[in-house]
């Protein structure tokens, strides 16, 4: 039971930080029409920035600052002086550009910081683990991963369900040429959109660093289950992130966890590992299928 | 059309230019040996084929550019890990290159997919690294030769260890991958204990939650776990971040505790005991030359993936030497080869009836030395050891 709760856990900080990933990628898709693979580059310098900066300086804050400034500046960069002249153009051009442009931070990071992985210390007081029931220790970073997390989607639902801003972002997921069409300046609404993307990509990558290792091709890792995120969710959606989110981090968790214990049951337990550790990392693609078939459009579509 | 037609044209001058000889420049009398080494050098694992590479080139300069006398000159290109992209490399290489001899490979996947296609074309393959079970039994070929160690070798020391350490219960862990495979059933082979779980980790995997709160509820004496490189590094932070690491004692294969993880890792390493073929303390002439010389021309101490591929190296060199300083007479170059004419420096190695090594494996543990954390030799664990696949080999 204690072991369950243990794994709900780590299902749902994998689902935070694929939520972080996702809201960003649905919202620059949804709004923006952009098909962006170069999120998960945006998610990889955050994690550079704040390693470079906490090695620098030692501080936590700066360190977060540092991730942030570089995603989110980078991010309006590249909503700049690429994607800009790519809104009109059919879908391939832009993930060839935003391919291109994979390879292109992949590269970069590589001259900047060389090719091997970079590993961000804790500061103490966020090492170790702390007792959430008794006899089930849980790291504290993953708990603080959870509970930020968890404020960012809160601060995300204000920011597009109470604010002006957010209004516009709704009104453009849901009809973006009536938006153009009521004289909104829509340039500054795509810059912004895409500069907030950047920063929670950015964000979800100063918190990955001190937790896996930071180091070149990490957003490609990512991004393959944050696209699994948004089309389960439905494309646009910010709830529908969060939900899709949610669920592919649990059920992916879940999934490592059991499908093999389930299966020693039935079979020879090397097979039943070897079978297990299969079945699960097809789970979330099954589950994607699943969701597919039944709502085409995802849980929770944004163009209704 | 016209302009699709001229297109074609084109592309069929440029293929026509690209297939003729005239193309490549003749390989002049006294042109360095070209040697092609197909390797990882991005992500996780990247820096594991950079110490590859760092070797074979300081080995070559060591002796004024040349192996065994001969002039040599490395092609070196990443794989990336990607199995697919090494293919690419390796045809590359064989068609427009005219490379015939090869080293490198990092990963049993890659090395899967590399391997048959050299050894068809008439190509000679060394592994520094790689030693798969499948191309070590029946599948055995007589020009793959591997000088590091069949895969399953590392696990079973790992095992071995596992005994002398006492532990009875062991929860065992590895990427589902070729390798990772070996070293369950390498391990298995000669642990004497229970397996409480054995886990099929993900070769891409970044996030190992799962599989603490696993070990955490298993309660195992020991943990055995097969990561190398970055996943190693990542794996063992995330150990003590879950508090497992003052808990439960880890027996590890060296792969999963080298000196770049040591460094990585830091004071959560103390006290871990590693099986190994090869440490940078060996007292033997041929191995302080190695790491006094890698030191100076890098300033760092090597891995025992550069020792390896330093010892590929000298094995080619030996091999050119015995067979007049060419590949193209490659019954020459084998049996030059197997006679391992070379100063190692594991001390003692030679070839077994399947091109493996039969090799002594060594316990290390993690100490403080000067206040430096460093890996220890300890004492001998196997002695002369073959592999399980060697009977059916027929070369």
């Amino acid at each position: 039971m204690t072991l369950l709760l243990e794994q709900l856990l780590n299902g749902v900080q994998l689902g935070v930080t694929l939520f972080l990933l996702g809201s960003g990628l649905t919202l620059i898709f949804g709004i923006m029409g952009v098909i962006n693979l170069a999120h998960g580059s945006l998610y990889m310098i955050g994690a550079f920035a704040a390693a470079f900066v906490a090695a620098e300086t030692g501080s936590v804050f700066l360190a977060l600052l540092g991730g942030l400034v570089a995603a989110g500046l980078t991010g309006m960069a590249i909503e700049f002086v690429v994607l800009r002249r790519l809104y009109a153009r059919d879908h391939l051009d832009q993930v060839l550009a935003t391919f291109g442009l994979i390879l292109f931070f992949n590269q970069g990071m590589v001259i900047l910081f060389g090719r091997q992985p970079i590993f961000v210390a804790l500061p103490p007081f966020l090492s170790g683990a702390v007792e959430i029931l008794p006899g089930v220790p849980y790291p504290v970073y993953r708990l603080l991963i959870i509970v930020l997390g968890l404020l960012v989607a809160v601060g995300l639902w204000f920011l597009i369900q109470r604010t002006r801003i957010g209004a516009l972002v709704r009104a453009g997921a849901t009809n973006r040429e009536m938006v153009r069409a009521l004289g909104v300046d829509i340039r500054l609404l795509y810059t912004l959109v895409f500069g907030l993307g950047a920063l929670l990509a950015g964000f979800a990558g100063v918190m990955a660093g001190p937790v896996y290792s930071v180091n070149v091709g990490m957003g490609e890792q990512i991004l393959i289950l944050t696209f699994v995120v948004v089309v389960i969710g439905g494309v646009g959606s910010i709830r529908g992130a969060m939900y899709g989110a949610l669920l592919v981090g649990v059920v992916d968790t879940i999934l490592r966890a059991y499908v093999p214990g389930l299966l020693r049951a039935v079979m020879d337990a090397s097979q039943a590992d070897m079978l297990g550790a299969g079945l699960a990392s097809m789970g979330v693609y099954l589950l994607m299928a699943l969701v597919l078939l039944l709502k085409p459009r995802g849980l929770f579509p944004a163009h209704a | 059309m016209r302009h699709s037609t001229s297109r074609r044209a084109v592309l069929a001058a440029g293929l026509v230019v690209a297939a003729s000889p005239l193309a490549k420049p003749a390989i002049a009398q006294g042109a360095p040996l070209r040697i092609g080494v197909i390797t990882t050098l991005s992500g996780p694992g990247g820096y594991l084929g950079a110490d590859a590479r760092d070797a074979l080139q300081l080995a070559a300069e060591m002796d004024g550019g040349r192996l065994g006398g001969v002039p040599v000159q490395f092609v070196v290109e990443d794989d990336a890990l990607r199995p697919a992209q090494g293919k690419q490399i390796a045809e590359r290489f064989l068609r427009n290159e005219r490379i015939r001899l090869f080293t490198g490979v990092i990963f049993s996947n890659v090395l899967g997919a590399v391997v048959p296609d050299i050894l068809d074309a008439d190509g000679i393959y060394v592994s520094c690294n790689a030693g798969p079970s499948n191309f070590a039994g029946r599948e055995c070929r007589r020009n793959y030769f591997v000088v590091s160690w069949q895969n399953d070798n590392l696990h079973e020391s790992a095992g071995a260890l596992a005994n002398i350490m006492g532990y009875q219960r062991v929860f065992i862990l590895a990427p589902n991958y070729q390798a990772g495979r070996d070293a369950l059933t390498g391990f298995k082979r000669l642990f004497r204990g229970t397996i409480t779980n054995e886990v099929y980790t993900r070769l891409d995997q970044t996030d190992y939650a799962a599989e603490m709160a696993q070990i955490r509820a298993a309660r195992p004496d020991a943990v055995y776990h097969f990561h190398p490189g970055g996943l190693g590094i990542a794996f063992i932070r995330q150990y003590a971040q879950a508090g497992l690491l003052g808990t439960i004692p880890q027996v590890l294969p060296s792969p999963s505790m080298d000196v770049v993880t040591l460094a990585a890792v830091g004071d959560a390493a103390e006290g871990v005991d590693v099986s190994s073929h090869w440490n940078s303390d060996f007292d033997n002439a041929e191995s302080r030359r190695f790491v006094e010389a890698f030191r100076r021309r890098y300033n760092r101490t090597p891995t025992y993936y550069a020792q390896q591929a330093y010892d590929t190296a000298l094995a080619i060199g030996a091999a050119l030497r015995g067979a007049g300083g060419s590949v193209n007479d490659t019954e020459a170059f084998r049996t030059a080869m197997l006679r391992a004419d070379f100063p190692s420096t594991r001390g003692k190695f030679r070839f077994g009836p399947n091109q493996h090594p039969i090799q002594d494996w060594y316990a290390l543990k993690v100490e403080r030395v000067s206040g430096q954390l460093a890996l220890v030799t300890k004492r001998k664990i196997l002695e002369n050891h073959s592999d399980a696949y060697a009977a059916s080999c027929r070369v």
